[in-house]
């Protein structure tokens, strides 16, 4: 099944549905930071205790990533390669620009996804964030988010990405459920709608938090 | 008016081609684009130089012969049109027009701007069609069909085989051709027993024949001369997806049109893919 | 020339059934020995390829097109028509037979076209057994239209497209035929010559239009569904592609060609326009329900329509033909159209057209109304001339549409040549002068799922199974003979292109040989035409050469065939000195101005025989017996 085009274009939908679940999941956790220092560090906390769940996870999101980069390119050669001589002129008629740049915007993602967990989970863009604990001895992801957004530079390369995403999910929402065939007159409306709103809900989410760190609304009691 | 034509000349498949540029001084905004390349060509052969190779038949955008991708957009500037259905009208004094033919590894070109879509037939030839032998058929009334359903279908039915869509899409991908069979036979009663083994069939032969995948351009819905929508082509995507998940496995991709011996002697297999070297 | 017809004995109303239980069968271990060649893919084509594929007999079929589903069928708009009686309105096949038969003028072989009635009842039954999605109504039964020349509604269609509908359920069933390895399919393969030998067709030779190849294929019987011959007037409402090429190669080879002089001209065609239209468009014949039809009284008459007040109008169907009106039958409306054009009152270019005004419908109506009846006609009217027609009148003017005539067959539809069959609107069998609408779609398939099935067997059976081989004398002499024409063709290289030539033959034979015809012209005509074939033979310029895909050679080819064939086709006319159906010869004519048969002397079917180049071809007359119906006047008044 998953070597026959619609299979793979339906695998595309179901790893992209999962790792949506969990840009929505990591978004609300993250958006504890609004709740101060304590609450971001216990749900940190939290999460590290579970660990048998958490790498479970991490394995899945792994898996889901992995399989939707691979499949990703592979279909893009493949079609690249069903049209080995191009067009002079060619004239696109309805193809909206995110789905236009679907593997740009993807690439983009997957540089992005890469710098973050080198940032924050490996520590390893600003090493000494390892080492940072709160008073309650929890590791304090607080002060190294916020200490991480009031630089600029990463605060902007983050609301790019973002960006990137929010496009990758305004084309990739409503086409999941094109490519696995969940469509239907009376709620095509309705895909057409989430296919607006969930990206507009993730961009904003996901950028309010460095751009308030940033803009010193967020943040204020850790010392520079 | 006068035009100026940028089309894509060559010889055969196994020569290289070019865009060629033309004049054509004398053009009557009533004529068809087609008409427009005739008188083109009827001074071409007047001159003893071979006139330019395009498809065309029926020129009333029923045949699905015609193709030429214009300007960059197959059959040209007019939504909901083929080629052959195109008017001088659209275009202005002075106008470049670009004029290529389908471009697909599936449809590889015969001559100039005449590509071979033979794969087309071989999708249908895998299990397009209801098996119904002729004769001991029950009376058409036999089964009402809800005129909705009826109407659907049609819907579905109206392709005309031009492969507008795979020369629009990106990928070179014939779903919504595929897709507007499986749905047509589908969505009528008459259809059903086969449903799940014509779709796994189609499908299979439609990878086997090297059309790109469905990455939902919908670039094709727009090229459609029959406007057919692409809703049907979640609607094959599902039916797929369910046939592959509940029907035992006894379909492999590629083996659709069946390619060696026949009972028939003497002829050259006539599924095989691209006939012409 | 024997020319039998082979009728089976007994009531008109039992001889089908007589036949098929007393036919010779092939067994069928057999029937795989046996190998018949099918050219055209049409809908006669392809029914006969996925039946006789499905009995087991060893097919291979052939059609010049890129596939089989490009057949001219596939533009068939209107509607398939049946006597199923579902809407209860008394219909019957006994009536489907008469109005077939009285529309053709009673013209055609009575028992052919009693058999056409009875097999359209199976036909409805198998197109939606195959997933034809025919209209239905709401209460999901099948929905059928009224059509000219019937009293009833039995009319079955699929939107505008019945045509195409029909022929995609044929050729998915050829389709599935050529899956399963049944079905060895040749696209692009082109018919150019028939082999004949031991006086039985044996195989057809055939171009591949790709690279240009001659290839003999050989045999246990052909059978040619190559579709009509309208466009030898040039212009015509048919494909581009149609062409009388096998047809009329049969003929050279020996095959009889009937009435080759019964045309049909439709009167709602979009009248040309510029000298640069390859081909007509048909505007459905329902537009004259609501449409009238009118000229100015006064030929000087120069104003736009709408400045012409009613009194300075002229409906002349409805002055002329007070009962039926503007829905006057097709042969009856052209000859009106052309009349009054004659007359000088004819508008839009040249003064070859008439107006078809909505404007009293629309009034009466209201424009929704008629917007929701044609609104797909009206845009294409629209997209084709540029003018609205729910302002302007639309303009329309006769054009060539359909060949009633064709290569003569039998009741098995064989021709005199042993071993040819002839399907669809290629042979002559069912619609004598003159065809209604929605019977040649009912004929195509009759021909090819439920007759030839048949029929084919009283010749195989009687034949032992075995086929010329490919390079026996006969193939290799017929191939040279394909070969040596090419060649010819393209060593001319002349000044002028094929296109105009047929554009002036065209010409020449819409004057003549058109609507209506005359000794006088008719001479003029045969007079002309050796004149063009000359010019042909001697200046046209065909570039390229034959080694791959040459459209030129293609269609100057196919125009060679109809400098020949148009001559056969006046002499017919000439010959047949009565008017009757589409043959309108204006020195027989009642004082109305309407046809006037002769059944004394003209009650046969004229079967040319070919008697070798530069000489006259000879007439064979196949006597029309009436068993149960007695020919009457047809009057529309
Ligand atoms: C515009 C239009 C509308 C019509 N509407 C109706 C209607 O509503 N109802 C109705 O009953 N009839 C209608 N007709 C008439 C009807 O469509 C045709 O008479 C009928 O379809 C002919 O079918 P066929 O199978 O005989 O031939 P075709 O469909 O013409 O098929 C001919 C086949 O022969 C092949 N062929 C021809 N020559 C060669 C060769 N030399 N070598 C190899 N292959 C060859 C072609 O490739 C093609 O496959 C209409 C006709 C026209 C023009």
């Amino acid at each position: 099944m998953f070597r026959s085009s619609i299979g793979r274009k339906a695998l595309m939908a179901v790893t992209g549905f999962g790792l949506l679940g969990y840009v929505i999941v990591h978004m609300i956790g993250n958006l504890q930071v609004y709740q101060g220092p304590d609450a971001l560090n216990a749900y940190a906390k939290m999460l590290k205790g579970m660990a048998t769940l958490l790498w479970g996870a991490r394995l899945t999101l792994l898996v889901l990533f992995a399989a939707h980069v691979y499949l990703g390119v592979a279909l893009y050669r493949e079609n690249r390669a069903a049209r080995p001589i191009g067009y002079v002129r060619f004239q696109y008629e309805q193809a909206s620009v995110a789905t236009r740049t679907m593997l740009l915007s993807g690439l983009v993602i997957l540089a992005f996804v890469i710098f973050h967990l080198l940032h924050f989970t490996f520590a390893a863009v600003q090493p000494e964030y390892a080492e940072w604990k709160d008073p309650a001895g929890r590791p304090d992801v607080y002060a190294m988010v916020v200490h991480g957004f009031r630089n600029p530079v990463i605060t902007t390369s983050y609301v790019v990405a973002q960006l990137f995403l929010g496009l990758h999910l305004y084309h990739a929402v409503p086409s999941m459920f094109q490519s696995v065939g969940l469509k239907h007159p009376r709620y095509n409306p309705l895909i057409r709608t989430l296919g607006v709103v969930i990206p507009l809900v993730i961009v904003a989410g996901n950028v309010s938090m460095p751009l308030s760190i940033l803009f010193g609304i967020v943040g204020t009691s850790v010392g520079g | 008016m006068r035009v100026t034509l940028h089309v894509w000349r060559q010889k055969n498949a196994r020569s290289e081609g070019k865009l060629v540029t033309y004049q054509v001084p004398q053009v009557d905004p009533d004529m068809s684009f087609l008409e427009m390349l005739d008188v083109l060509n009827e001074e071409l052969v007047g001159k003893g130089e071979e006139p330019i190779a395009f498809d065309y038949d029926c020129r009333e955008g029923i045949c699905g012969t015609c193709s030429l991708v214009i300007n960059g957009r197959p059959h040209g500037p007019e939504g909901g049109a083929a080629t052959c259905q195109v008017y001088m009208r659209n275009f202005h004094d002075g106008d470049e027009i670009y004029i290529e033919p389908w471009r697909a590894r599936a449809f590889p070109l015969i001559k100039d701007l005449v590509v071979d879509r033979s794969a087309f037939d071989r999708v249908i030839q895998a299990g397009g069609f209801v098996s119904v032998n002729t004769g001991g058929t029950p009376d058409g009334n036999t089964l009402p069909i809800a005129k909705t359903t009826q109407e659907k279908a049609m819907d579905a039915a109206a392709c005309i085989g031009c492969g507008a869509c795979v020369a629009a899409c990106p990928n070179a991908s014939a779903m919504l051709f595929v897709a507007a069979k499986v749905s047509h036979l589908g969505l009528l009663p008459q259809g059903q027993p086969e449903r799940a083994r014509r779709a796994r069939k189609m499908v299979a032969q439609m990878d086997a024949e090297g059309f790109g995948n469905c990455s939902n351009y919908f670039e094709c819905e727009a090229a459609c001369p029959k406007e057919i929508s692409v809703e049907f082509i979640a609607w094959m995507n599902r039916d797929y997806l369910k046939a592959r998940l509940t029907e035992p496995d006894t379909v492999t991709p590629g083996m659709g049109a069946k390619v060696g011996p026949s009972p028939v002697a003497g002829h050259d297999a006539t599924a095989k893919k691209h006939p012409v070297a | 020339m024997e020319l039998d017809a082979k009728v089976p004995g007994g009531p008109l109303e039992t001889k089908w059934e007589r036949y098929r239980s007393d036919v010779k069968l092939v067994s069928p271990g057999n029937k795989r020995k046996y190998k018949v060649l099918i050219v055209g893919t049409g809908l006669a084509g392809a029914a006969a390829a996925a039946t006789l594929a499905e009995l087991g007999y060893g097919v291979e079929v052939f059609t010049f097109h890129d596939s089989p589903r490009r057949a001219h069928s596939i533009a068939a708009q209107g509607g398939i028509n049946a006597a199923k009686n579902y809407q209860n309105d008394g219909d019957s096949v006994w009536r489907l037979f008469y109005d077939t038969l009285k529309g053709g003028d009673f013209r055609s072989r009575e028992a052919n076209v009693y058999r056409l009635a009875e097999v359209s009842l199976n036909i409805i039954d198998q197109c939606v057994a195959q997933g034809v999605p025919f209209a239905r109504e709401y209460g999901g039964l099948l929905a059928n239209r009224s059509f000219g020349g019937a009293q009833v509604s039995r009319t079955f269609y699929c939107r505008g497209q019945t045509g195409q509908q029909l022929l995609l359920g044929a050729y998915q069933a050829l389709s599935r035929q050529v899956g399963e390895g049944r079905i060895a399919l040749h696209t692009y393969a082109e018919m150019l010559d028939l082999i004949v030998d031991d006086r039985k067709a044996q195989g057809i030779v055939v171009r591949d239009l790709r690279t240009g190849a001659i290839r003999s294929y050989t045999g246990d019987a052909v059978i040619l569904a190559t579709g009509g011959y309208s466009n030898v007037f040039y212009l015509s409402t048919n494909a581009a592609g149609c062409n009388v090429t096998a047809t009329f190669r049969a003929y050279k080879r020996g095959a009889a060609f009937a009435n080759p002089c019964y045309t049909q001209i439709h009167p709602t065609c979009i009248p040309v326009r510029g000298d640069y239209q390859k081909k007509l468009t048909l505007m459905s014949e329902s537009l004259r329900n609501d449409g009238r039809v009118w000229v100015p009284k006064e030929s000087a008459d120069r104003r736009p329509p709408d400045q012409v007040p009613d009194p300075d109008r002229d409906y002349y169907l409805e002055r002329m033909y007070p009962s039926y009106g503007n829905l006057a039958p097709r042969d009856i409306a052209s000859r009106a159209a052309k009349k009054v054009c004659d007359e000088g009152r004819g508008v839009g270019e040249g003064g070859r057209g008439v107006y078809l005004d909505f404007q009293d419908a629309m009034a009466r109506a209201g424009e929704a109304v008629i917007r929701e009846k044609y609104g797909n006609l009206f845009d294409m009217y629209h997209e084709i001339t540029g003018e609205d027609p729910y302002r302007v009148p639309m303009r329309i003017y006769p054009a060539p549409h359909y060949t009633m005539g064709g290569l003569w067959v039998d009741y098995n539809l064989m021709s005199n040549l042993p071993g040819l069959f002839v399907l669809g609107e290629a042979n002559f069998s069912d619609h004598g002068a003159n065809r209604l609408g929605a019977s040649a779609l009912m004929q195509g398939l009759a021909d090819g799922y439920f007759i030839i099935s048949y029929t084919i067997g009283s010749y195989l059976a009687t034949k032992k199974a075995g086929r010329l081989a490919a390079d026996a004398a006969a193939c290799r002499q017929t191939e040279q003979e394909v070969k040596q024409r090419i060649s010819r063709i393209l060593s001319i290289k002349g000044k002028r292109t094929a296109t105009s030539i047929h554009h002036e033959l065209g010409k020449l034979l819409w004057d003549r040989c058109g609507m209506a015809r005359n000794e006088q012209g008719l001479k003029k005509a045969l007079q002309g035409i050796p004149a063009l074939r000359e010019e042909f033979w001697h200046n046209v310029s065909v570039p390229g050469d034959g080694d791959d895909l040459n459209q030129a050679l293609e269609y100057a080819g196919r125009v060679a065939d109809y400098l020949e064939f148009a001559e056969l086709l006046c002499l017919d006319a000439l010959t047949r000195n009565e008017s009757c159906g589409g043959h309108f010869r204006e020195e027989h004519q009642t004082l109305e101005g309407e046809a006037r048969r002769d059944d004394e002397q003209y009650s046969f079917v004229s079967a040319w025989e070919y008697a070798g180049p530069d000489k006259s071809p000879a007439l064979n007359k196949e006597p029309l017996r009436f068993q149960r119906v007695h020919p009457s006047e047809r009057s529309y008044k």
